[in-house]
């Protein structure tokens, strides 16, 4: 049935084993070795990387906070519906003292609360305020409790604040998702934001938007100067290179603030207009704390990392190409554009990859110089995690996010192909 | 792999009781805040206790900080320093502990208890307050013509005074501001803006100058546009005035006309070990009793927040004038004055923020 039987037995290493055995066991040494010496690099990035990345995704869906805290009224609320307009029977509001009472003790209620709150306005101070007064009650004697709670808060009287808990009440939701494009979820199911509520699909737009912009002038601004530099003598090139990098040394919140002097109204370039004519001293341009703003300020941060790349490329495509073209009857034009540039779109694409990856994400630079219209996604994200709290909605608009990128990454890769991209 | 992963944890054993040692880290706004509280509180407290205090100037992004350690359960903050707002949503969070003031504050010299001292500025159960700031409008006394604005709602009076405001880039202050100006009484403020409709006449009110603000998110900018001559006017808290006035000399003025009181305090967070709890404590009944409170006043124009604190508010340590004049509290200063509401802004604010960035957005 083997071979080795043809053969009259297994053939056998030096130390008696079956060769087969051997070889597998040396591999496995092998890759074991391998594995050890990746090790550090590989716990470091799943700790410090992937683990709190996945964490972060997972509070998008995550809420078992009214389920853990409510548990009996949430499931005497089974069979109640909302849509019928009348109120939940007894049980529920005895459910609800009996559970609200435990979640006092472990100073639950008012967390509950502000969860409860993103969802419905009012349920913070609810749940503060009747906590104060459904301490004293006692869930074994004091009952019934619906007319007493009623009389607490009269929204324990309105089928909406029952409706909202009875909603919200899964442990794993699509309504941070929904909020994050501008929907939310209802008794009758999904349904749009108001119309004056509506604000984050027009981010993400503007920030896809904002971001392919910052790319393109990267591009523009950018090619000339990698081109520059691989065409200089070296050691010209390694000076100009500095001037390059050295935006990379100067504090980010330096450089945006440099912006604000400059582009304000009462800034160095209005100034210098005013002053030579061109511009009249009350019709003062209007650049910053708008779009334009943006686009200025974060294409000037951004650009180092469209060079980098492109001048690593253009530093291999051989002179010899171009004079060969123009040998052959081109103009400099066409030698340029069939030639050089074909070569040089490797590099475009990794900067062009760079920066618009980078620029979706900004923050800070929006911040300061965006106004109202040069505002990103990340702005709100920001909001949504330093001061509303509201952390599954943040996750919610992250996770959206980097489907985005990953998306136009897949896109890009179909469209010009990954491994055309080259970073040198 | 084993070996490294144990000499991790043996380091990280090492480290973490050295800063248990008699360190302590404060957290607060920094800049001339931060100044003040270290020469009012810090310094006479590590030369009376020989513990040595570490500024953190995160007060800003504190709340969710706390949040994020004490889901990690290694909370590295002794005593927060944070506005009354975020007190409350980090006691609603539990992450700030209860204060039985009378057991934990000291009493006035006067033997007053720290309850009836502090009143009504007790705005939340973990909230220990140390200052009353004002958020308050400044103008620039040359760009403003011969009469010089006086009510508030000059902000709103483009004709009268052409020329940039700057507002911060939230709804809380703005809206109230707004309804004020649009014919709505002062105590009848909060029950409107908790209509859809009030909150759509607030923000139609501000659209009538939308196209003339510049929107700020730090409490640095209105100074800094101010001095530039960018806007004409703008709103901030009333210290950083103050410092614009009279520390860097800058032609601008101040109109007191319904500034809104807020309240600026400690917080000690939950998840401190007993002997870290107790000497939070111990720092908090020492900086927070009368005359350290009014010991602040020297270094900075905010109002101390306890009453028997007031009598003892003396002359700018550096400066020599009187601080008393500048405190948002003076009868002069406090004719009109608007009362900021806890409770409203902790329901409406997600809310209201919603629809006011996507008017500012429009």
């Amino acid at each position: 049935m083997t071979d080795a039987s043809n053969n009259g037995g297994p053939m056998l290493a030096a130390d008696g084993t079956p060769l087969k055995k051997s070889l597998a066991r040396a591999l496995r040494l092998q890759k074991m070795r391998a594995l050890a010496l990746i090790a550090p690099l590989l716990i470091f990035v799943l700790l410090s990387f992937i683990f709190p990345i996945a964490s972060m995704l997972f509070r998008s869906v995550e809420n078992g906070m009214v389920a853990q805290t409510l548990p009996m009224t949430v499931v005497e609320l089974q069979s109640w519906d909302a849509e019928t307009g009348d109120l939940p029977e007894e049980a529920v509001y005895t459910a609800f003292v009996t559970d609200m009472v435990a979640a006092i003790d472990a100073k639950e209620h008012t967390k509950l609360g502000t969860r409860l709150n993103y969802e419905q306005t009012g349920m913070s101070s609810l749940f503060r305020k009747s906590g104060r007064k459904i301490k004293k009650l006692d869930p074994a004697t004091d009952g019934p409790f619906k007319e007493q709670l009623i009389e607490i808060d009269k929204k324990f009287g309105d089928v909406q604040t029952w409706a909202v808990i009875k909603t919200h009440s899964v442990e794993i939701t699509n309504g941070y998702f929904l909020n994050a494009i501008d929907m939310q979820r209802t008794p009758e199911g999904a349904q749009a934001q108001p119309e004056d509520k509506r604000i984050l699909i027009k981010l993400f737009q503007r920030t896809l938007i904002m971001s392919m912009i910052i790319t393109i002038s990267c591009i523009m601004l950018g090619y000339p100067v990698a081109w520059i530099l691989a065409n200089l003598p070296a050691r010209t090139a390694n000076v100009l290179m500095i001037l390059v990098l050295l935006p990379f040394w100067t504090s980010l919140l330096v450089r945006t603030s440099a912006w604000k002097v400059m582009l304000q109204q009462q800034g160095v370039i209005n100034e210098v207009l005013v002053w030579v004519g061109l511009v009249a001293d009350d019709a003062r341009l209007v650049m910053i704390n708008n779009q334009f703003g943006t686009v200025v300020a974060m294409t000037h941060i951004l650009l180092p990392f469209m060079i980098l790349p492109m001048y690593s490329v253009m530093q291999t495509i051989q002179p010899t190409y171009l004079r060969a073209a123009k040998s052959m009857g081109a103009t400099n034009w066409t030698a340029f554009w069939r030639v050089y540039f074909p070569l040089s779109v490797p590099g475009i694409g990794a900067g062009s990859i760079l920066v618009f990856i980078l620029s979706i994400g900004y923050y800070i630079t929006p911040e300061i110089v965006g106004g109202t219209k040069g505002v990103f996604i990340s702005n709100r994200i920001a909001y949504h995690i330093s001061s509303s709290l509201n952390w599954g909605l943040a996750a919610a608009l992250g996770t959206i996010l980097l489907g985005v990128v990953l998306l136009l990454y897949w896109a890009y890769d179909k469209i010009v192909g990954i491994d055309n991209v080259k970073l040198g | 792999m084993k070996t490294k992963l144990t000499a991790l944890a043996v380091t990280t054993a090492l480290v973490a009781p050295a800063a248990i040692a008699d360190e302590m880290t404060i957290v607060s706004w920094g800049g001339a805040y931060s100044k003040s509280q270290l020469r009012a509180y810090h310094e006479p407290y590590s030369e009376k206790t020989g513990v040595t205090i570490i500024n953190d100037d995160s007060s800003s992004g504190a709340v969710a900080k706390l949040r994020a350690m004490n889901e990690a359960n290694n909370v590295t903050w002794d005593v927060v320093d944070v506005v009354a707002a975020d007190a409350i949503r980090l006691c609603d969070e539990g992450l700030a502990m209860e204060i039985d003031a009378d057991s934990m504050l000291a009493a006035a010299p006067d033997g007053t208890s720290a309850s009836e001292d502090f009143g009504d500025l007790l705005v939340s159960d973990c909230f220990i307050p140390q200052i009353v700031y004002s958020t308050t409008f400044g103008y620039r006394t040359d760009l403003v013509g011969d009469t010089a604005p006086s009510s508030i709602c000059d902000v709103f009076d483009t004709a009268a005074y052409p020329g940039k405001r700057s507002l911060e880039k939230n709804p809380i202050n703005n809206m109230e501001w707004a309804l004020l100006c649009d014919g709505v009484a002062k105590d009848a403020v909060y029950d409107v803006l908790a209509t859809p409709e009030g909150q759509d006449q607030a923000l139609a009110k501000l659209d009538t100058i939308k196209d003339n603000v510049i929107w700020w998110s730090a409490g640095a900018d209105t100074p800094q546009l101010l001095a530039d001559g960018e806007v004409v006017m703008g709103s901030t808290y009333n210290g950083r005035l103050f410092s614009v006035i009279e520390e860097q000399k800058q032609p601008v003025a101040m109109l007191w006309d319904a500034q809104v009181f807020d309240l600026d305090g400690w917080i000690i967070p939950t998840g401190l070990s007993e002997e870290r709890q107790a000497r939070a404590l111990d720092y908090i009944m020492f900086a927070t009793d009368t005359q350290r409170l009014a010991d602040q006043a020297k270094y900075i124009s905010y109002g101390p927040a306890r009453k028997s604190s007031a009598p003892l508010v003396g002359q700018h340590a550096d400066l020599g004038i009187d601080m008393a004049p500048h405190m948002p509290t003076d009868p002069e200063n406090a004719k009109n004055t608007f009362l900021y509401n806890y409770e409203f802004w902790a329901d409406y604010r997600d809310d209201i923020d919603a629809k006011f960035q996507a008017w500012l957005a429009k």
